[in-house]
């Protein structure tokens, strides 16, 4: 434990850092890769920082949480209201309000919209709000200790109730058409190509944050405790520690986390509305995860990265057959990669050194079967030393 | 009783799981710094007894109480473990996918506390401890495989260090036998007596010889359908008519 960084590690992750925080910009401000591309990827970047968040909760505490996907989007809704307010007279209807409220019928800025207008203040609420409800809905859920299944029917029952109160247009929320039709973050137009490039090594910029964060957590003794509740919650509960303490900090950290991304998220999209709030959407990122590694701070990112690009290429490339495509890939993923891509190296060199033993021990063997065809007590084969 | 109370007292304890008695009007007193060895048929109630110690099932009635002052009936799993009273359980419990080492780290005594767990940095002599412990335990140049690619008795015994780095006042062991060699049990057993009179420990065994070695001038607790039996010295229990009707299944002419 308290393993640093390793230097081949630090390294890697030096390299990565240049590649998207300082490369792939510039590449992008000389013209080599289109706005559209580098934006794209700001989409997966944020899609990786929810990933992460699944898996410290489900490949490092064992808890499946389907409720992921609506701590993104609450996110991304605190980063909506502040964006709304920011487009000021440029709506359809040149209020200062934003136009489903004018729509609405309101004549005045509904009270809990006001301090949007600050944007540290939607900062603080991107961080507050998911901490607050992951807090609540935790403290019950752990203290009644409701484990395995029932808790992830419990998240995923937690974000459907929220879509359904997101539908409404009486929570002044935009209702099924969410917020949309942004214009300026901080001054600056979120449409344009230099906005776009500094939104993008934003969160390129948090994504690192947020893994060198999780890798140190997960070498620490917290770290330790943390799998420990994983692989056997009742050793640790008998090792005097309050696992549903250790739980909660990880469900709130982890609802934060996804909400940075869904905030980040909501800046490129430049849309967000309650059908990114659903069980569904949660249970993609699950997937990325598996796909990935689970039990893996890489694993996520690659996951959240490889799926979601594929995906793209994929919607275009078979209009008709991606889905099937797609189902077909998750399935033979789960099924012959265990440890998703980033255990497929390992996987590979040991089928790799069997497949060598094996020829091996054919060569050695090939006389055998000749010789046993005469019937004559001869030694079987697999008393032969040379097997295994 | 005018003198110390009683380490762990047990009074009318009753626990049944739907309909099923597992416990019946059991009352259990042990002294500080006693080596008691509970035995008993299958199903006699050994392990139940052990899970209202330890807080994992309340009883329907009776009390538990620990020190004289604490009441076990209101605390739950780690609020007993702090009180002092650790515990191995019947199949060998540890933390397969961390390593030896790592194991005992997490079960040496000190702070719980889920802040003071990010800033943990590894003391040269909480270092000593687990190295001291891994020593005793026979697990030094396993120290950093994986627990769960230990033998069976191995882990029984990475379990009994966990244990012992616990440092509790009161050590519950559940069969630390089970599935060990005879030289292995033996030395299980050596492990047990050094440790009795510096803690309080109470051993559930059902390996006779076993019970034989540890118990010498000891006292030994007869558990059958739920409460005591009997208790004495082992040559006393051994001899009981009625404990040697329970173990051998003869039926009383009376009944």
């Amino acid at each position: 434990m308290n393993r640093p960084f390793q230097r081949r590690e630090s390294i890697i992750f030096f390299a990565f850092a240049l590649l998207l925080v300082v490369i792939l910009p510039l590449a992008s401000s000389i013209g080599w890769i289109s706005p559209f591309t580098l934006n794209t990827w700001g989409k997966y970047l944020s899609y990786a920082i929810l990933a992460i968040a699944v898996d410290l909760l489900w490949g490092y505490t064992g808890l499946l949480s389907l409720g992921q996907a609506l701590f993104f989007s609450l996110g991304g809704y605190m980063m909506g209201m502040y964006l709304m307010l920011m487009i000021g007279k440029l709506g359809q209807y040149k209020s200062d309000l934003p136009d489903f409220l004018v729509f609405l019928g309101h004549s005045q800025l509904p009270a809990i919209w006001k301090p949007f207008y600050s944007f540290p203040f939607a900062l603080l609420m991107v961080v507050l709000i998911p901490g607050i409800l992951a807090f609540i809905f935790g403290y019950l859920a752990f203290r009644s200790r409701i484990k395995g299944v029932y808790f992830s029917i419990l998240t995923q029952a937690l974000t459907y109730g929220a879509a359904l109160m997101f539908f409404r247009n009486d929570l002044n929320m935009g209702g099924n058409n969410g917020f949309t039709d942004f214009r300026f973050i901080l001054g600056a137009d979120i449409r344009s190509d230099g906005t776009k490039r500094t939104l993008f090594i934003v969160t390129a910029i948090v994504l690192l944050g947020v893994y060198a964060g999780c890798r140190w957590l997960t070498t620490t003794k917290f770290g330790l405790i943390q799998r420990a509740v994983r692989d056997s919650e009742n050793r640790v509960l008998f090792s005097g520690y309050a696992a549903a303490n250790y739980k909660l900090f990880v469900f709130v950290l982890c609802a934060i986390i996804a909400s940075l991304g869904g905030s980040l998220f909501v800046t490129q999209v430049g849309i967000i509305n309650p059908s990114e709030m659903t069980t569904q959407k949660s249970l993609e990122a699950v997937v990325w995860v598996a796909v990935g590694g689970r039990g893996t701070l890489i694993g996520p990112i690659l996951g959240a990265i490889g799926v979601n690009s594929l995906q793209s290429w994929a919607t275009r490339a078979m209009p008709d057959y991606w889905l099937l495509f797609l189902g077909a890939g998750f399935t033979l993923a789960v099924l012959f990669m265990p440890k998703g891509l980033v255990g497929l190296p390992l996987q590979l060199r040991n089928a790799f050194v069997k497949y060598k033993a094996r020829s091996a021990a054919d060569e050695d063997a090939a006389p055998i079967p000749s010789a046993a065809i005469t019937i004559k007590p001869t030694p079987s084969p697999s008393s032969s030393p040379s097997a295994e | 009783m005018s003198q110390k109370p009683f380490l762990l007292a047990a009074e009318g304890l009753n626990k049944s799981f739907s309909g099923f008695k597992a416990i019946t009007d059991l009352s259990f007193y042990l002294d500080e710094g006693e080596l008691r060895t509970v035995i008993g048929p299958n199903g006699a109630g050994k392990t139940t007894f052990l899970d209202l110690i330890t807080g994992r099932t309340k009883p329907d009635t009776g009390t538990l109480q620990f020190e004289g002052s604490h009441d076990l009936l209101h605390k739950n799993e780690y609020e007993i473990y702090r009180l002092g009273i650790g515990r191995k359980f019947q199949t060998p419990t540890v933390y397969t996918d961390h390593t030896v080492f790592e194991n005992l780290l997490l079960s040496l005594g000190g702070s719980r506390s889920v802040w003071k767990s990010l800033f943990y940095r590894l003391k040269s002599e909480d270092k000593d401890r687990i190295e001291s412990i891994l020593k005793t335990i026979n697990l030094t140049d396993r120290a950093h495989w994986k627990a769960g690619a230990l033998a069976h008795g191995q882990k029984q015994w990475l379990e009994i260090g966990m244990l012992l780095a616990q440092n509790a006042k009161l050590l519950l062991v559940d069969e630390p036998a089970a599935g060990m060699t005879d030289e292995e049990t033996h030395r299980t057993g050596e492990l047990l007596l050094s440790l009795a009179g510096k803690h309080t420990i109470v051993v559930i065994e059902h390996d006779m010889t076993f019970v034989r070695q540890i118990s010498k001038d000891r006292r030994v607790t007869v558990l059958h359908q739920g409460s005591v039996l009997c208790e004495g010295s082992v040559d006393f229990v051994q001899s009981n008519e009625r404990v040697i009707e329970v173990y051998l299944g003869r039926k009383s002419k009376a009944a």
